[in-house]
């Protein structure tokens, strides 16, 4: 029953045996030991599992792990470059945009992924573009805040 | 070493966890793997109340990959009396004879692939002989419906001792208080007010669910455990595991890493007794981490009906009777502490000549419900906040006004007689009616959107007496490590006991390592819950660090280096031991002083080690067309002491808002007699980014509390007190409609409001 994939994770070109109903985050729990994407509802509205997969992100506890043979992956493990952390990630510390820490990557994957569409979003565009991940300790002041100085920052670098 | 002043404390420092956070690579149970591990799945009782006739384990059994099936009677072989509780020894590890909830666990499933435990779980066939439940806490009082055949009191807290042998009640704990004479109260009263208001079962919703894993180690005569839990309550829970097994302490293990959220859910015993009895049995590492939709049969919060009466003369209120009924569900977790910690504050932050009390913790054949981020504050200031601007508005008196007339001022006794004592409640208030504007005029708007605004304020007592100790370990080359076993589960407690340390060592707060709880290292520490740990666990850390600073001069003075000669540490313990080698220890101690009240009418002079102040103002509009409510404006003030970590601090205060604005406005576990019928996040709506009011301001008042650490005290839960009637006292400045049942839904307001109109909508 089971297969072998080959697909692209962080960069690097990776093979694993999997089963037929395994997710991705199974796969890269298992396989990878890569714990930033992880299951908290099952049913893809928390945003806890956002993985990147061809540059879209996607619920990595619903995506079956067969869809990823051949694609590009990105987990947040792939932001922080040796040590060195990302805009995004850095303007989350600044701001104390978490509290638990549980959802911190989802929401970390997504709002780089707002900041490629809108280098520069208003408070609107920033609720809307999160709405899809939870933060139970309701940090979300604080992560607007977040997305903006992330903003700004990226911005001063190009 | 300079001892105070070298301004760590009051610092924002950031979170010492931070990157790990972002980048994905904190530690939690959730990512635990061990070598040969097993995963559990629970299979879970289908009735409300019902004596098990059988359970049928044969199909799953021979399920290939299943590694065993489990029952009581298996779990019975290593733990031969299986129940457990902080309150109560009521709860089995598995259902013993009989179930009392819908998702009562009755046997588990053992497989190494989670998948094959789960599938297995479904072939788990129970067959039961259904009992008369009950489920309402007001029911429950007369029921015929018995929850628990007979009372048995764990024999920790004195005051449940007279319920020890009991049968046929519900009632797991009678709180009484009286002070003066409430009937003569209400007979000199001008006016007398009554109202009764509910809330309903909410669920904590940690985004990490409970997860527990178990190993053991050693051989046949000298087994030990080690449980990697998501608990708020590793000490507890090592005491407990130990108690069930008649085993010392030091053969159990506990270890908690980082908590992807806990808010009074992870505490006492969830998954610990039975991951521990499961790897016992099968002598391998045994995993259960439970579903999304589990968390909804593991613990609720209490729901709550709250009957209040008061007598008013002259703008004073003189006399205030309070009946009070907790839903405890099926078993009893912390509810009696909360029936009677909680309840004796239930006549508000008031001044009050005569008050009476009666606070009952209830059976009911629901889930269990326990602590959850205000130890049932938040269903009391729902109620005594509501009636207060009821009283207001039907006295034509200004809801500030109202308050500041008849607030409890330093030094005035409590209904339990206790004096206040740092407890900033008019300062609260004040600044809280500054922050809204409260003197200006409000515009509240013609047309089919009315604007209205409210306010509602609210205090806490400390759950008391409760014991924290802490480690404060030196190294040679003058480096600081922390031991204690406070859990941080996102408030920060980290970072904030480093600074403690910091500030007594004049080092900086990032330097400082501290030890995630691990009883086989970390000192004993009763819990991190009721934001006891910044005021218990700081006062034990400032105290640990005291006692190193303490050591490192005295050993200065053993080298006959003159006082205040300000060697570097790293020197003195090359001179002292001729390299680099050695520790100094220091170690704190903290229990506060306590009085237990009467138990016939509830007076102490000493209930609470400190008082937590928190009120909320709303702005709201109202679409009077449907009843749905926006919340434009929150604002939070609080007495936190001194604020050890300002933005920690104020992240605290309106994350605790947010969480009570859902329990307000979206949140409600839905009932189907015992059956939940909403138990997944698609069903039941936590707050998103999109909830979040458009102005949020959280702000902690100037404030000392004299016996904490560098005057810091508790901040956890105080942003949640006053959300709830603050929003429902605003909804009826904008519409003039009172709504007396949580949650604020649009259904129930705009019921109101045709009701109101003369025009009600049928059911």
């Amino acid at each position: 029953m089971s297969r072998t994939i080959q697909f692209t994770l962080n960069g690097e070109k990776v093979a694993a045996e999997i089963a037929p109903h395994q997710s991705l985050v199974e796969v890269l729990q298992q396989h990878f030991d890569l714990f930033g994407a992880r299951e908290s509802c099952a049913q893809g509205l928390c945003g806890c599992c956002t993985v990147l997969v061809n540059g879209s992100a996607v619920s990595g506890c619903l995506y079956l792990a067969a869809f990823i043979d051949g694609a590009e992956v990105a987990t947040v493990e792939h932001l922080s470059v040796n040590g060195k952390l990302s805009p995004v990630q850095q303007a989350f510390i600044d701001c104390g945009a978490f509290q638990c820490g549980f959802c911190t990557p989802g929401f970390v994957l997504m709002t780089g992924e707002l900041l490629k569409e809108h280098p520069d979003p208003d408070e609107d565009e920033i609720r809307h573009y999160l709405a899809g991940n939870l933060c139970r300790c309701g940090a979300y002041p604080e992560i607007i805040e977040a997305v903006k100085l992330a903003a700004r920052n990226m911005r001063k670098e190009t | 070493m300079a001892a105070i002043g070298s301004g760590q404390v009051g610092r924002s420092v950031g979170r010492l966890e931070g990157a790990a956070k972002v980048t994905g690579r904190a530690e939690y149970v959730h990512n635990l793997r061990l070598p040969g591990m097993l995963h559990g799945k629970i299979v879970r009782s289908t009735v409300a109340h019902g004596r098990i006739r059988s359970i049928n384990t044969e199909e799953a059994r021979t399920l290939p990959g299943v590694y065993r099936v489990v029952t009581i009677d298996d779990i019975r072989t290593v733990v031969p009396v299986p129940f457990y509780g902080p309150a109560f020894h009521d709860q089995p590890i598995l259902a013993v004879d009989k179930v009392h909830y819908v998702g009562e666990p009755v046997a588990v499933v053992l497989a190494a692939d989670p998948h094959v435990a789960e599938a297995a779980a479904q072939l788990v066939v129970a067959d039961y002989e259904e009992l008369p439940a009950v489920y309402d806490e007001v029911a429950a009082m007369t029921s015929a419906a018995i929850v628990h055949e007979e009372l048995k009191p764990a024999g920790t807290f004195p005051d449940l001792k007279h319920l020890q042998g009991k049968r046929n009640t519900n009632v797991a704990l009678d709180f009484h208080l009286r002070r003066g004479d409430v009937e003569r109260g209400f007979a000199e009263a001008d006016h007398v007010f009554e109202h009764t208001f509910r809330t309903q079962q909410v669920l904590h919703l940690p985004l990490e669910p409970f997860v527990s894993a178990a190993e053991t180690t050693g051989g046949a005569n000298d087994v030990r455990l080690t449980i990697h839990t998501a608990s708020q309550s590793p000490s507890f829970v090592r005491i407990e595991i130990a108690r069930l097994l008649g085993w010392p302490e030091n053969r159990v293990r506990v270890k908690v890493p980082y908590l992807g959220g806990g808010f009074g859910a992870k505490l006492y015993i969830k998954l610990e007794a039975l991951v521990a009895a499961l790897a016992l049995l099968v002598r391998r590492p045994v995993k259960i981490s439970l579903t999304m939709e589990e968390q909804f049969y593991t613990l609720t919060k209490h729901a709550s009906t709250f009957r209040i009466k008061s007598g008013v003369k002259g703008g004073r209120i003189i006399g205030r009777q309070c009946e009070v009924w907790w839903n405890g569900g099926a078993y009893a977790d912390i509810g009696p502490r909360i029936t009677q910690k909680s309840g004796f504050t239930a006549p508000g932050p008031y001044d009050i000549e005569n008050v009476a009390i009666d606070s009952y913790s209830l059976y009911t054949n629901l889930t269990p419900a326990g602590a959850l981020r205000g130890f049932g504050i938040p269903q009391l200031v729902w109620a005594y906040e509501s009636h207060t601007d009821m009283m207001a508005r039907a006295l034509a008196l200004d809801p500030v006004e109202f308050r500041r007339a008849n607030i409890l001022r330093e030094g005035r006794p409590q209904a339990t007689g206790t004096l206040m004592q740092d407890a900033a409640i008019e300062a609260v208030l004040d600044r809280l009616a500054a922050r809204m504007n409260w003197g200006k005029p409000f515009a509240r708007r013609n047309g089919t959107l009315r604007r209205g605004r409210g306010i509602a304020l609210g205090f806490k007592a400390s759950i008391s007496p409760t014991t924290s100790i802490a480690i404060v370990n030196v190294a040679a080359d003058g480096s600081c490590t922390l031991y204690c076993s406070t859990v941080d589960m996102g408030q920060g407690s980290d970072t904030a006991n480093a600074q403690l340390v910091a500030e007594v060592l004049n080092i900086k707060a990032e330097q400082v390592t501290v030890v995630h709880p691990d009883t086989d290292v970390t000192p004993y520490d009763m819990a991190t819950l009721g934001s006891r740990s910044m005021f218990h666990m700081g006062n034990a850390v400032r105290l640990a660090a005291e006692d190193a600073r303490d050591k490192i001069a005295a050993l200065a003075r053993e080298l006959g280096l003159p006082e205040g000669s300000n060697v570097p540490v790293a020197e003195l313990f090359q001179k002292k031991y001729k390299m680099q080698a050695g520790n100094i220890i220091g170690i704190g101690s903290f229990i506060p002083a306590y009085a237990p009240p009467d138990h016939a009418t509830g007076q102490t002079p000493n209930a609470t080690p400190f008082w937590m102040i928190g009120a909320t103002g709303a702005e709201v509009e109202v679409d009077t067309e449907t009843g749905q409510v926006r919340v434009m404006r929150l604002v939070n003030v609080a007495d936190v002491g001194r604020p050890v970590n300002p933005r920690i601090v104020e992240t605290q205060l309106s994350g605790a808002a947010i969480m009570q604005l859902g329990f307000t406005m979206q949140e409600k576990i839905a009932f189907d007699g015992g059956q939940i019928v909403n138990a997944s996040l698609a069903d039941y709506k936590i707050p998103s980014i999109l909830d979040i009011p458009p102005a949020m301001q959280s702000e902690a008042v100037e404030a000392e509390q004299h016996s904490g650490p560098f005057g810091a005290k508790g901040v956890g839960e105080s942003g949640t007190f006053g959300v709830s009637p603050a929003i429902a006292n605003a909804i009826e400045d904008a519409v003039g409609v009172r709504l007396t049942s949580l949650p604020l839904s649009a259904e129930a307001l705009y019921r109101a409001l045709r009701a109101a109109a003369n025009d009600p909508l049928e059911d």
